[in-house]
């Protein structure tokens, strides 16, 4: 296929992601908020949001507060921030028209609709109600066309580009919130006691829509070892970073395969998924978790990198 | 009023027996459901310099046109003999120019034409045709005869909108299919493929790459590119995406370089190749005219076509169907004063009022003045334009164009129209599929039926020729009763 059609691809892919997951963030601080034990440290937890998308500097340029309204206004509706979730459907939509041709109509029926839905929605008098009428569509959105490229899709480079956007997006997300929220995982670290950690626990859960799949899994109370266990390393919570580099890597070989021919991003993929399986609980926390998430951050973003050297220049 | 004038064709009674038999609530409410359907695909189109309305979508309208299966055996013939002919005249007049020589056409109106390109010249084309695909805009002014308004030999659009009204149609009245035997124009997308692949160069291997190229997703005619190059199955591509090395055109894909033997593009001559045209066009490919000199790319339609479609040389066409084929024109032209021959000029400003006054480069109904709707103010400043670049200008009578029924607020009222059926040339031959553009006026008494004017589109029937039968089909007196009842 064309390089830039591939291209365009991947990035539909991340930018619908990336809505999804800045929405679930949004709802995550919302409830968090709503809770009578909610900040830490001065921080409270709309700047928090923030800086879970890796842009707080950016917000300070343009607010001087953060507060619900400032930080929804950012992270939702801003054109000055071009990973709000008006921007990102912006942006996947673009991308989408561009590569028509590559998406099954399904998908550009769900792209298409869900933004033009979501565009209408009116910013300044909005109320609690039709933010969070807002949020469900923009997951809709991305659940349906997630949905519908699984289903309408045919299994070639287009599929395998598109899914190579998603997951490396969601690996990023995953490991962003952790990372925020490392100090807090940390069981050396003496308790807030209760229910405060209870709540920045199952936010973190709560951001990646983990929460009630913890239990399921674990059928125990949050613990903080096992919270990070459970996103970092357990393969059958599929947005934990070693279920995305799983994905990741199955994805780049079908496209090796097809075309007869392995690189520097299959090699690298490899690498990075097998340093996650052969990573161990302990092993995680003696590197330090702060360290060990950031690092990873980086890694995957030079994945990216090495996608677009190999196959979109 | 039932929107169908005095007397209802017979091709049209059964469209007639379906109206009556529906209820008007029921009707607006698919009218609406058909725009929903056209908004959710994306059926769009941008209207340059109307920031307001980035994309919108061009009306359609529920009521089809109806043409008999007699007529269009008539149409179809006289298409292919007028294309056939635009074929000849180009190749004439970028080779040999006997026309020119035999003293029919004026050398001026083909070598000072803004879109005759001299880097045509002496190039031999694959089966010397130039206008793979062209857009003839014809209109009827009775039961007989067939106008031809304009040939669009340049990038005709439109087609995705004639197989999607079709689609759409066909979604919201399954009905009114099953009742009448309609030709299909679905397959144009193979007949399409198939003429494109049939002019590969003689250089391109069995298989030959065909793409579709656009200028991208700003251009107005985006949706459409996109569309088509799926029905195709081809690569639509932008000019970023591909290159030239050693006159030959590649690709960028995924796997590496891929040689490309058919363009067809959606992109105008002036902007496909920087080197030789426009230096500032960011759109083209550097190096692809030498790739299309050397024979290594055909380019659909070729270069320098409009100057087939310039409105001058329209006023010609007849002469140029004598010329080359030696038979009578099928289709008339509509009757033109050339501004440029004084007597002409004289008459035309003689009957600014009366009279149809159109620039020669024009197209989209812009830069016309439509006497009998224009204010006094307006036909004066109009006069200034017309004496100031008398070679600048064409006229027409206003003719009696024929309407069609047609869904509008109030009810079915007759509306304007003409039809822009698509005439593919191949190897082997020119193929149509039955059916075309339908364009509707749908101000009450507008002539202008372009998109960007407030112009709406109808999907286009060619039926069986209906038995002449003086009774009424029994269910439409049956359905006046009830409706009544009701």
């Amino acid at each position: 296929m064309l390089s830039r059609h591939a291209d365009s691809l991947y990035w539909l892919a991340r930018y619908v992601e990336r809505a999804e997951n800045t929405a679930r963030l949004i709802e995550a601080a919302t409830r968090l908020s709503a809770t009578p034990i909610a900040a830490e440290g001065g921080r409270n937890e709309w700047e928090m949001a923030v800086d879970g998308t890796g842009t707080l500097d950016l917000f300070n340029q343009q607010y001087t507060q953060a507060t619900q309204r400032t930080v929804v206004d950012y992270l939702a509706f801003s054109t000055a921030n071009p990973s709000s979730i008006r921007c990102c459907l912006d942006i996947a939509r673009a991308n989408a028209r561009s590569v028509r041709t590559a998406l099954t109509m399904d998908m550009w029926e769900t792209i298409n609709s869900g933004w033009m839905e979501t565009r209408g929605v009116n910013i300044p008098n909005l109320t609690r109600q039709e933010l969070s009428d807002f949020l469900s569509r923009v997951k809709e959105l991305s659940l349906r066309f997630d949905g519908s490229a699984y289903r309408t899709m045919l299994r070639n480079d287009a599929y395998y580009f598109l899914r190579l956007g998603t997951f490396i997006e969601r690996a990023d997300f995953t490991a962003r919130m952790l990372a925020l929220k490392a100090d807090v995982l940390d069981p050396s670290r003496p308790s807030l006691g209760g229910s405060a950690d209870y709540f920045q626990w199952s936010w973190i859960l709560r951001s990646v829509s983990a929460l009630t799949s913890y239990h399921w899994v674990y059928r125990d109370n949050l613990k903080p070892n096992l919270v990070a266990e459970f996103l970092i390393l357990k393969p059958e919570m599929p947005r934990s970073l070693v279920s995305c580099y799983e994905k990741v890597t199955l994805n780049l070989d079908s496209l090796s395969r097809d075309y007869g021919r392995q690189g520097a991003s299959q090699r690298k993929a490899r690498m990075l998924l097998s340093q996650l399986q052969d990573t161990s609980l302990p092993g995680l926390f003696a590197i330090g978790l702060k360290e060990f998430l950031e690092s990873f951050i980086v890694d995957n973003a030079n994945l990216g990198d090495t996608i677009a050297e190999q196959y979109l220049g | 009023m039932n929107g169908f004038g005095q007397g209802v064709r017979p091709a049209y009674r059964t469209i007639q027996a379906w109206l009556d038999n529906s209820d008007p609530e029921n009707l607006k409410r698919l009218q609406k459901e058909a725009e929903f359907l056209f908004r959710r695909i994306g059926i769009t189109f941008a209207v340059y310099g109307d920031a307001e309305a980035e994309e919108r979508i061009i009306p359609f309208d529920i009521v089809p046109r109806v043409l008999t299966g007699s007529e269009w055996a008539t149409l179809s013939k006289g298409l292919t003999q007028r294309v056939t002919a635009l074929n000849r005249f180009l190749a004439d007049i970028y080779g040999a120019g006997e026309i020119i020589r035999a003293g029919i056409v004026p050398a001026d109106l083909v070598y000072q034409n803004s879109a005759f390109r001299p880097e045509m010249v002496g190039l031999k084309l694959p089966h010397d045709v130039y206008v793979q695909i062209a857009g003839i805009d014809v209109i009827r002014t009775d039961d007989k005869d067939f106008y031809v308004l304009e040939d669009n030999a340049r990038t005709p659009s439109g087609v995705s909108y004639m197989l999607e009204n079709r689609d759409v149609q066909m979604r919201l009245f399954p009905d009114l299919f099953a009742s009448r035997r309609i030709q299909p124009v679905e397959n144009y997308p193979d007949e399409l493929l198939t003429s494109l692949r049939s002019l590969a160069p003689v250089s391109a291997p069995a298989e030959p790459t065909v793409v579709l190229m656009t200028p991208g997703p700003l251009n107005s005619a985006y949706y459409e590119h996109s569309f088509l190059a799926d029905k195709l199955g081809v690569e639509l591509v932008e000019g970023r995406d591909l290159y030239v090395l050693d006159e030959v055109v590649y690709m960028r894909t995924t796997r590496g370089p891929k040689r490309v033997d058919v363009i067809y593009r959606r992109i105008d001559d002036e902007f496909l190749d920087p080197m030789v045209f426009r230096p500032d066009s960011m759109l083209g490919i550097p190096g692809l005219i030498s790739a299309y000199r050397a024979g290594n790319v055909t380019l659909a339609n070729a270069v320098g076509t409009g100057v087939a479609d310039d409105k001058a040389i329209y006023t010609y066409m007849p002469d140029i169907v004598r010329f080359y084929l030696g038979e009578e024109p099928i289709l008339k032209n509509v009757p033109t004063w050339r501004c440029r021959e004084p007597d002409c000029l004289r008459y035309v400003l003689d009957h600014l009022p009366e009279l149809v006054v159109k620039e020669v480069q024009g197209s989209g109904g812009y830069g016309m003045l439509v006497g009998p709707k224009s204010t006094k103010e307006q036909i004066e400043t109009f006069r200034a334009r017309l004496v100031a670049d008398p070679d600048g200008f064409i006229a027409q009578p206003t003719l009696a164009l024929s309407t069609s029924p047609t869904f509008v607020g109030e009810g079915v009222a007759p509306r304007h129209i003409d039809l822009r059926p698509f005439v593919l040339t191949g190897a082997d031959k020119v193929r149509i599929v039955p059916g075309g553009l339908t364009r509707v006026a749908l101000k009450d008494g507008s002539l202008v039926v372009n998109s960007s004017q407030g112009g709406g589109t109808k999907d286009t029937w060619i039926i069986d020729d209906p038995v002449d039968d003086a009774s009424p089909p029994a269910s439409v007196s049956q359905s006046q009763s009830q409706s009544q009842g009701g």
